[in-house]
């Protein structure tokens, strides 16, 4: 701002004020700490570019088509990975469904219903927990509930449970924030014409906030891809034979395996993989969950650019 | 007058409905303790356990043919060791680059910043662990000269860039908080961007920050994948950053595959998983009130 003000000062004018010394200490230090935090901010873009450009490069002798609707051959020494990726759309898509319609529901509770009391802030404060409750703890809770004490055994569904309370805090914030976002003026005029409060959420919040729910609920499908310690003991093996292209291999009740899943046992199991085969599973799984948050991202910022209020 | 009532009906049901899933989280929060600690019980009263062993003897041998022994230290130490040092590096790190993000750079670099900070939290935990394994690794042999990278140093770094993230955005979240009117104070008596930030916002933002570093410490605690890849496989306290460690996720992650399901060895994984949700539920509750303190009095 200050370089500003004497640009347009005529020259007699800023002769006069010269900085003093302090002045100039003063904007050094502050060019130095801007230039500090600024390099802060950019060590944390490069591990993202590194990271990704390496992984590509090294996995590029295996990329191709083939590679993910071809099955493991040779014990995981060769082929694809299209039993992992099966696999885990199964676990996605079946943890969502669960998790979904309860997180929303429980956010129109915390939103719509709820007031500002003590027993709130316990519903609060247990969101909080559950979301910050390690993974590693969460597939002992599905192994102990879900294999042993309800006797589902391991199994897709087991596993697809265990992701989906693990998934449901972050589903109830999000979708929290797309309820909030709507203007209470709706609801009072909706209200007034004698709707009762269900019906106003029926018809007015939830179709006003139906997209921003989306979004959380498409930033979830990129988490559950990449869980690997809570389908590990409770659905997930190193290696099942199914075959190539069959969309509806799995049931319900059988074990699978997972992408996530995959690139543990190829890069730390198996003995004599060739080298580009783990990084090939890498990339497939990271270019997976950078895809669909890049959208989920992309769908968000479009939303915020023709929001009507 | 008949479907009205129907109307009424369904209506309450809908209701009570969404009130059980209101209360789902406390359900489940229960639910996981319950079942973790049924597991893990059995053990735990059976006279064949003493926690004051499994606190304090490094001693961990769960399936010796002799003399089987339960000691937990050396887990505690590895865990801790790779928490410090992932801590020691990325709370600077994330206090800073929010400062940047919140204070000094453009709205659009602030965009795009963002959206990198989000993607960078998006990568998967197995992820970190195959570059920890791999880049890191190599990394560290040649650097150091180290007989092997897989240690607290490769498992701290991975941690370190895995929780910047979080500390970022709830650092961020922590400035925000601090009112325009003490920015205006301070630049109109004639301070610099840096002397506002280092005068007024840090004292203001003290506990928010505070609070996304204790975040930052609970994923760091609860982190598996990635430490069960990085760290190496000894049990034993660290004297350098070069030893290799086992943490306590990392042992339920490593184990459990192998035991039978009601075996003691089983069950003493279940009891290292009641300490970790136990330490997590204190860092999060501890962070939970600090955030609500704030809020309270702004």
């Amino acid at each position: 701002m200050s370089a500003a003000i004497e640009n347009s000062a005529p020259p007699a004018v800023a002769a006069k004020f010269t900085k003093t010394d302090f002045t100039r200490k003063k904007e050094r230090s502050e060019r130095v700490a801007r230039f500090i935090f600024g390099a802060m901010a950019l060590l944390m873009i490069l591990p993202l570019a590194l990271i990704v450009g390496y992984l590509f490069i090294r996995a590029l002798p295996v990329l191709s088509f083939d590679f993910l609707f071809k099955v493991p051959i040779r014990g995981m020494r060769a082929g694809g990975v299209w039993p992992a990726l099966l696999g885990t759309i199964y676990l996605i898509l079946i943890s969502l469904a669960v998790a979904t319609p309860i997180g929303v529901l429980a956010a129109v509770y915390l939103n719509e219903y709820a007031r500002e009391n003590s027993f709130t802030r316990v519903v609060n404060l247990a969101v909080v927990n559950l979301a910050g409750v390690p993974s590693i703890v969460h597939a002992l809770f599905g192994l102990g509930a879900f294999v042993v004490f309800a006797g589902v055994g391991r199994s897709i569904l087991a596993a697809s449970l265990t992701l989906a309370i693990m998934t449901l805090p972050v589903i109830i914030a999000s979708a929290k924030e797309a309820l909030a976002a709507v203007p209470r003026s709706f609801r009072e005029a909706c209200w007034n014409v004698g709707a009762s409060r269900w019906q106003t959420i029926r018809h007015v919040v939830l179709p006003n906030s139906i997209s921003g729910i989306l979004t959380g609920v498409i930033l979830q499908v990129s988490r559950t891809a990449g869980e690997t310690a809570p389908v590990m003991f409770t659905g997930a093996v190193f290696y099942k034979a199914i075959k190539e292209g069959d969309v509806f291999a799995y049931g319900l009740f059988d074990q699978c395996m997972a992408l996530s899943m995959h690139l543990f046992t190829v890069s730390t199991q198996v003995p004599d993989v060739p080298e580009a085969l783990p990084y090939g599973t890498a990339v497939v799984l990271l270019a997976t969950v950078l895809a669909v948050n890049a959208l989920a991202i992309a769908f968000r910022v479009y939303l915020r650019s023709r929001k009507k209020w | 007058m008949r479907r009205r009532r129907w109307e009424l009906i369904s209506e309450s049901l809908v209701e009570g409905l969404i009130r059980l899933c209101g209360v789902s989280a406390i359900i489940f929060v229960f639910g996981i303790f319950y079942f973790v600690f049924r597991e893990g019980s059995g053990l735990l009263w059976g006279g064949r356990f003493s926690v004051f062993q499994f606190l304090t003897s490094i001693e961990w041998y769960p399936t010796s043919q002799s003399h089987v022994r339960y000691g937990a230290l050396g887990l505690i130490a590895g865990t801790l060791s790779v928490t410090l040092l992932a801590m020691a590096i990325a709370v600077p790190f994330g206090v800073g680059a929010a400062i940047y993000v919140s204070e000094f750079c453009s709205p659009r670099a602030k965009e795009t910043l963002k959206i990198v900070i989000e993607l960078l939290a998006a990568i998967p935990s197995v992820v970190w662990g195959f570059i920890g394994l791999t880049v890191m690794n190599s990394l560290i042999i040649k650097l150091f000269n180290a007989p092997i990278g897989l240690n607290v140093l490769n498992g701290g770094v991975i941690l370190a860039l895995m929780s910047v993230p979080i500390i970022v955005s709830i650092g961020e979240d922590a400035l925000k908080a601090v009112p325009d009117s003490y920015r205006e104070a301070a630049l109109a008596l004639g301070a610099t961007r840096w002397q506002m930030v280092r005068r007024v916002l840090l004292p203001a933002a003290k506990n928010g920050l505070l609070a996304a570093a204790l975040l930052g410490v609970g994923r760091a605690v609860g982190e598996t994948m990635a430490v069960l890849m990085a760290t190496g496989h000894s049990i034993r306290i660290p004297t350098s950053p070069l030893d290799p460690v086992r943490t306590l996720t990392a042992t339920i992650a490593a184990e459990l595959g192998e035991t039978a399901v009601g075996s003691d060895h089983y069950q003493v994984l279940f009891i290292i998983g009641i300490l970790l949700f136990s330490i997590t539920f204190v860092v999060n509750l501890g962070a939970d009130l600090i955030v609500r303190g704030i809020r309270g009095k702004a």
